[in-house]
């Protein structure tokens, strides 16, 4: 009802939810029963002890709550408000089995966490520094986490990132419902106090080369994530109004954008393709349209993330596959043909049966691709059949100097499993420098 | 529809739905308003020496985002002028003959002082007189309130003075600050009370504030203790009206209860327990008059439900369900058990018996990852503490095993003469140090 109401009355679709008052976090705190080996802890990719930083809030103690949290997960800020939690930690809550609404843990995890993030606290006691130094290519989630456990551990640690502001998709990627550009950069800041050193604007290869790379570090994290979205290869991607949904997404988080007058169609099914919708919808489009080739049931989008698109007044067009966008100089529609499965399972196209759908935007949302290319450059690193990067355990790839995580490695997931891949190639980097056998 | 009044040492009250001397009382404008939402009777605010309050005068205690769970306060008696008080006492029984008005009395411990005042509200026409006896804070330092109560000889001489004044029925409040209730019952019958009120409030400090390091409510820089009261007395209420109903000395003086009644369900606990009617305090503090309507239809419909037609037929019908403890059948066994269907897999059961009780409860992943609990039934003493935790209605049970042993107390499994085998008791520890 709460949530309902803030999403109708956000200012333009631009504002993530508010964050708790200290009483609303209060009620909410006490209604958590505290469970034994609580199964939203087992439920988080980064094992945040879930009812131990609840607890604190209940009995007043944000800084203990907020060191609860940050200490198995150092974005809990964002994690907090971009965790799918519907499927993870609230998810997992038992009062789902009682018939109630489950503990609001994202909220809370914000409630506590940005005090601190936002504040100036210190949380962590700085190390006396090793002498050891590690290079970390992308400063998004997974960077960011390997680099913060990392300066916690006491070592010099260096982030290059291609992009003009630090965050990766934390801070280009994520619908502003549900996590401000601003909050994403205050949490970049809060990640340099521990210590990092962030180099924005520097892609390898052009700026820096890996051969300066490994001259400069002992090891290195890479966590570059995923590329675009690769054309369709249809006629007409090149009209004025076809484009990348990550790139609609990133521009909207830039400033102020007003889609009314527009109608938006977003191809695909996934997480993407539901942010964008959404968020376009917010924006004021006319109409929004998310033609996907399959079912419902078959959308790799969030049940909880469907349900939130339809109730901003998406319209979701089932079993169909886009031929061409139409248009002159600019798009005016998008030609679809209706699937179907054949009795073996195939997906194929109903012959004769084109359709139009009129529109003003089309954005392609089917996926991110690899980023192979860039890992074809580094000796030893070996790629998988779906262009992920192999790793061990500890996060270690081939080469016994480079470690890997995030997108890159487990082919496009959450946020929080970026952080859980950052902080345990951290470890794992730790070890190595320590016993020296990542040495230059 | 069950007959909600009563008669309490011959005072006929509409219900047994007293608001207990108190800031809820103080005024008559108050009282007026009480009667007009429901409250059949009301003690008036205690009216004798006078005094002036300190501002800050209340504290209290929350528990897991339950507010005044506990209640403590260091207000004294009326400061209100007693030509007032009369004036306005006199006005209310004109108005609102059928409810009682009963007005709450501490003067100095002299005869003559009691007999004044006792003499000024009878003529303003209270119905009857409560003494005092039981404040613990401020009054209690100049002589009077618990220093009364806590004295027995005071209580029965003090007693005796206001019955040889009084016309009408004398209530006397017992402090609860004390070892042994039936003492000071006994006390304030051999003075010759009509009824006693029980319990003023407990000594106590609520909590401290950390960052000045003064306890609650702080006065300035100081503070002092009060008076607790609230929810978390009842339990110690409920005791003590429970010892003074089944003492055989005072079994037939009438009990007004006091001490955390918030709802019908409590009201039914006093009455069940020996007490005629009960008086409400902080729960009208915290909610308002408006509560008793709640009091008034829970009471009506429980009772319709047990097909009883009048409060007095509940009254006293637990008393002779308290025994000591020496009476107790130790061979009565009941073991827990867990519906599956409704556990939700907290497993705040299993915790809580591993490490706070007798470690009958085993908690195993299920190949889904839910925490799955069991009991053990050879290990389980029946404790009652898996139940008290589980959050689901219904999901803990307790069930009597009935395994043809013989009813036994300890009285007779010490005795040379026993009826009957001691069931078989589960074993604990012997883990560590264990050769």
């Amino acid at each position: 009802m709460n949530q309902m109401m803030t999403m109708a009355v956000d200012s333009g679709g631009l504002a993530p939810q508010p964050t708790m008052t200290p009483d609303e976090a209060l009620v909410e705190a006490h209604r958590c029963l505290m469970c034994w080996d609580a199964p939203c802890t087992r439920a988080c990719p980064t094992s945040i002890d879930v009812p131990g930083f609840i607890k604190r809030i209940a009995h007043h103690d944000l800084i203990g709550s907020a060191r609860t949290i940050l200490k198995s997960n150092i974005l809990g800020g964002s994690c907090a408000r971009v965790c799918p939690t519907e499927v993870l930690c609230a998810g997992a809550c038992v009062l789902n089995d009682l018939h109630e609404r489950p503990i609001d843990i994202g909220r809370l995890q914000a409630f506590a966490t940005d005090a601190v993030v936002f504040g100036d606290v210190d949380l962590f006691a700085s190390q006396e520094p090793t002498g050891h130094s590690v290079g970390i290519v992308g400063a998004g989630p997974a960077g960011l986490s390997c680099g913060a456990e990392l300066a916690k551990l006491g070592h010099d640690v260096v982030l290059y990132d291609a992009n003009d502001e630090p965050g990766g998709l934390n801070t280009y990627g994520v619908a502003n419902y549900k996590m401000d550009k601003a909050t994403a950069l205050r949490e970049v800041e809060f990640v340099k106090g521990l210590g990092v050193k962030i180099r924005s604007s520097t892609a390898i290869g052009s700026d820096v080369s890996i051969e300066e790379l490994f001259s400069d570090h002992e090891a290195l994290f890479v966590g570059v994530g995923l590329g675009s979205v690769p054309l369709l290869g249809l006629e007409g991607e090149d009209l004025d109004g076809a484009g990348d949904a990550l790139d609609f997404i990133a521009d909207v988080r830039g400033g102020q954008v007003d889609l009314s007058g527009e109608s938006v169609v977003v191809i695909g099914g996934g997480n993407t393709a539901i942010d964008a919708v959404s968020q376009a919808s917010r924006l004021g489009a006319d109409r929004v349209h998310l033609a996907y080739r399959r079912g419902r049931d078959e959308m790799k989008a969030y049940p909880h993330d469907i349900e939130r698109a339809l109730m901003s007044g998406v319209e979701f067009i089932h079993w169909v596959a886009p031929l061409r966008i139409e248009g002159a100089g600019s798009v005016s529609a998008l030609v679809c043909e209706r699937t179907e499965y054949t009795s073996n399972g195939d997906l194929v196209a109903v012959p004769e049966s084109e359709f139009r759908i009129p529109a003003t935007m089309v954005l392609r949302a089917t996926g991110q691709e690899k980023r192979i290319g860039f890992f074809d450059q580094l000796e030893g690193v070996e790629t998988d059949e779906g262009g992920r990067v192999v790793v061990d355990d500890g996060f270690r790839t081939g080469n016994p100097r480079i470690w890997a995580g995030g997108d890159c490695v487990n082919g496009g997931r959450e946020v929080v499993d970026a952080v859980a891949h950052g902080r345990a190639a951290a470890v794992s980097i730790d070890e190595s420098l320590r016993s020296g056998a990542a040495g230059k | 529809m069950a007959d909600l009044s009563v008669n309490i040492c011959g005072i006929e009250s509409p219900n047994p739905f007293w608001l207990a001397s108190a800031p809820p009382t103080n005024t008559g404008d108050q009282i007026a308003r009480a009667f007009d939402a429901g409250w059949g009777g009301a003690v008036w605010k205690t009216l004798g020496v006078p005094v002036e309050n300190v501002y800050s005068r209340y504290s209290s205690v929350d528990l897991n985002g339950q507010r005044m769970m506990g209640f403590n306060n260091i207000e004294l008696i009326t400061d209100r002028s007693l030509e007032d008080n009369l004036i306005e006492i006199e006005e209310v029984k004109r108005r609102y003959p059928d409810n009682v008005v009963v007005v709450s009395l501490m003067v100095d411990s002299n005869p003559e002082a009691w007999d004044t005042i006792i003499k000024q509200v009878e003529q303003a026409g209270a119905d009857a007189i409560e003494l005092n006896f039981g404040c613990p804070h401020g009054m209690s330092e100049r002589g009077m309130g618990s220093a009364v109560g806590q004295v027995p000889e005071y209580t029965c001489d003090i007693t005796g003075w206001a019955k040889a004044s009084a016309t009408v029925p004398v209530f006397v409040k017992l402090t609860p600050n004390i070892t042994d209730i039936t003492v000071a019952a006994r006390a304030a019958k051999d003075g010759g009370a009509d009824a006693v009120s029980l319990i003023n409030t407990i000594n106590s400090i609520t909590g401290v504030d950390l960052d000045s390091f003064v306890p609650r409510p702080v006065v300035g820089d100081m503070s002092s203790h009060g008076g607790y009261c609230g929810p978390a007395v009842k339990p110690i209420a409920l005791n003590m009206v429970a010892a003074i109903a089944a003492d055989p000395y005072t079994e037939d003086l009438p009990i007004s209860g006091i001490g955390g009644i918030a709802t019908w369900q409590d009201v039914a606990e006093y009455i069940l327990l020996g007490a005629t009617n009960i008086q409400v305090c902080t729960a009208v503090m915290h909610y308002g008059y408006r509560i008793v309507e709640d009091m008034h239809e829970g009471l009506s419909n429980y009772l319709d439900s047990k097909g009883m037609t009048s409060v007095e037929e509940l009254r006293g019908l637990s008393v002779n369900k308290v025994t000591d403890w020496q009476n107790l059948d130790i061979n009565y066994v009941i073991k827990a058990t867990i519906d599956q269907d409704k556990c939700i897999n907290c497993g705040l059961c299993y915790i809580a018996c591993f490490d706070g009780a007798h470690q009958a409860i085993s908690a195993e992943r299920t190949a889904d990852d839910k925490t799955k609990v069991a009991i053990i039934d050879d290990l389980c003493v029946g404790c009652n503490l898996c139940s008290l935790v589980c959050p689901v209605q219904g999901c803990i049970t307790m069930e009597e095993r009935d395994l043809g042993q013989t009813h036994m107390t300890w009285s007779e499994y010490l005795s040379d003469d026993r009826p009957g085998e001691l069931y078989p008791r589960p074993k604990h520890g012997l883990t560590i140090g264990k050769a």
